[in-house]
């Protein structure tokens, strides 16, 4: 059973050493609302998603990280990135189950079946993941972070190595399955954005601020429908006045 | 390579003729080959102890070097104090430790099997501790945000990804084994091919000596052989 994504807000500057990596920012991220966190390379984007990972050690916020029950984020969040991070010593099955393996956990293998399955993947259980297309690897890595069962996720580029067609296909099955969690979602691709998002996150190099995203439908848009080509428009020449 | 070792062969033969120099200087490979035949059995016996020490080498200083590079790699505290420690004692001549380790251990197995293990403990544990240091990071972080402890993280992540670099030390180990076993068995020993290197050398039977060289030589080419070999299918077999 999922439990309820609380809402978080990161408030503050990220310094790594004396080093301005990125801010002020003031994110807040709503409850079961997917948030793109839209910029160009090098603004410290994945530092923020390592900041809510609580991976960032060597990162200093001068501000706050706060959820609305004040519990820690800790066993509520887990990460996908632009990397798929599979372990090739393991067949697809077990790499899909890799967080109760590495806890030493039971595996519920019913479980990573029915998931595999979902992600289109049934027939490739024992296979290692070499012998996988990069698409396909990323859906096992997307396998992972279901079974794993947080109610927030974090995702860190995670479609930007893929061919189009993989991308939309991607776009669609994450859009579908993490639907109901918080999704914070980190990307410089506007069409992404505009296709996945509940609310959008600017961040240049001047400025970060949450975009209004008005009286466009809910996410996931349809791919060539206009308002959806008008929203990716819009975050286009908003990046470009920005940069 | 195929073409060289007969030209060799070559070589070595026409050199003792044209020179005139004495088969106890230089003996030709025909009376090496004849010494090999005529000698097999004492060859036999003591190749035997040499595998027996050098198999015992390469086994303990496995262990050895997976504690040390765990203990290395797990512990900033542990690294910083025993790492320059680690280092400092490659500077110690080896040859210098065989006489010591002789009169502290004896005669025996223990003393060469000693030398073995100093000479591989090196190649081991560095090779090892870079390859369990070099986990990709994502990999960590991700082990991270699953709530894995370190101790989980070494066993299911670290562990396996350094099995690459253990399989390259113990490659590089395979080659020095026999050197530590021949040093150990030169300084005092009633069996083995280092010792009969020296008796053959002090009844000036130079074809015996020529005869347990290449002997020697054989065997640490296939002890390499078999390592690469065996860890070559295992790692496949962890990949595949």
């Amino acid at each position: 059973m999922l439990k309820r994504p609380p809402t978080i807000c990161l408030s503050g500057t990220l310094y790594i050493g004396e080093t301005h990596i990125c801010g002020p920012l003031n994110l807040n991220l709503p409850s079961a609302r997917w948030t793109c966190i839209l910029g160009p390379s090098g603004v410290g984007k994945t530092t923020i998603l390592r900041v809510l990972a609580g991976t960032a050690t060597n990162v200093k916020l001068d501000g706050t990280l706060s959820t609305e029950d004040e519990k820690s984020l800790n066993g509520r969040i887990t990460m996908m990135a632009q990397a798929d991070f599979l372990m090739p010593w393991l067949n697809i099955s077990e790499n899909t189950a890799f967080g109760a393996r590495l806890r030493g956990e039971k595996i519920d293998r019913t479980a990573v079946q029915d998931i595999l399955t979902r992600v289109g993947l049934a027939e490739h259980l024992e296979k290692k993941p070499h012998t996988l297309s990069v698409g396909q690897r990323q859906r096992v890595a997307l396998a992972r972070t279901l079974l794993e069962n947080r109610p927030v996720i974090l995702l860190d580029e995670p479609f930007s190595t893929l061919d189009a067609l993989s991308r939309i296909q991607m776009q669609s099955l994450s859009a579908s399955l993490l639907r109901g969690r918080s999704v914070v979602h980190v990307t410089h691709d506007v069409a992404e954005a505009a296709h996945l998002s509940h609310q959008i996150f600017l961040i240049t190099r001047t400025r970060s601020f949450h975009l209004s995203l008005g009286t466009a439908p809910p996410p996931p848009r349809r791919w060539g429908a206009s308002e959806t080509l008008s929203l990716q428009s819009r975050l286009l020449h908003l990046l470009m006045e920005e940069t | 390579m195929r073409a060289a070792v007969p030209l060799l062969l070559l070589i070595w033969y026409i050199v003792p003729i044209l020179t005139g120099t004495p088969p106890f200087i230089l003996p030709g490979p025909d009376r090496v080959l004849q010494a090999l035949w005529t000698h097999h059995r004492l060859l036999a016996d003591h190749l035997l102890i040499t595998i027996i020490e050098i198999l015992a080498g390469l086994f303990l200083a496995s262990i050895l070097g997976w504690c040390s590079a765990i203990l290395l790699a797990s512990s900033r505290t542990a690294c910083r104090f025993f790492q320059p420690l680690f280092l400092f004692s490659q500077i110690i001549p080896f040859f210098a430790l065989a006489p010591i380790l002789t009169l502290w251990l004896g005669y025996g197995l223990s003393s060469k099997i000693a030398m073995t293990v100093i000479i591989i403990y090196f190649p081991i544990t560095s090779t090892l501790f870079d390859a369990l240091i070099k986990t990709p990071e994502g990999w960590l972080e991700l082990a991270h945000t699953m709530g894995a402890s370190r101790m989980q993280i070494l066993y299911r992540i670290r562990i396996p990804n350094a099995l690459p670099g253990f399989a390259s030390g113990l490659r590089l180990a395979a080659v020095y084994a026999p050197m530590g076993a021949i040093i150990g068995e030169w300084v005092g020993a009633s069996h083995g091919l280092g010792y009969l290197m020296l008796l053959a050398n002090g009844q000036a039977q130079t074809d015996l000596m020529f005869a347990t060289v290449i002997i020697l030589a054989a065997l640490t080419l296939s002890l390499h052989t078999v390592v690469t070999i065996i860890s070559r299918r295992f790692l496949d077999h962890i990949k595949d």
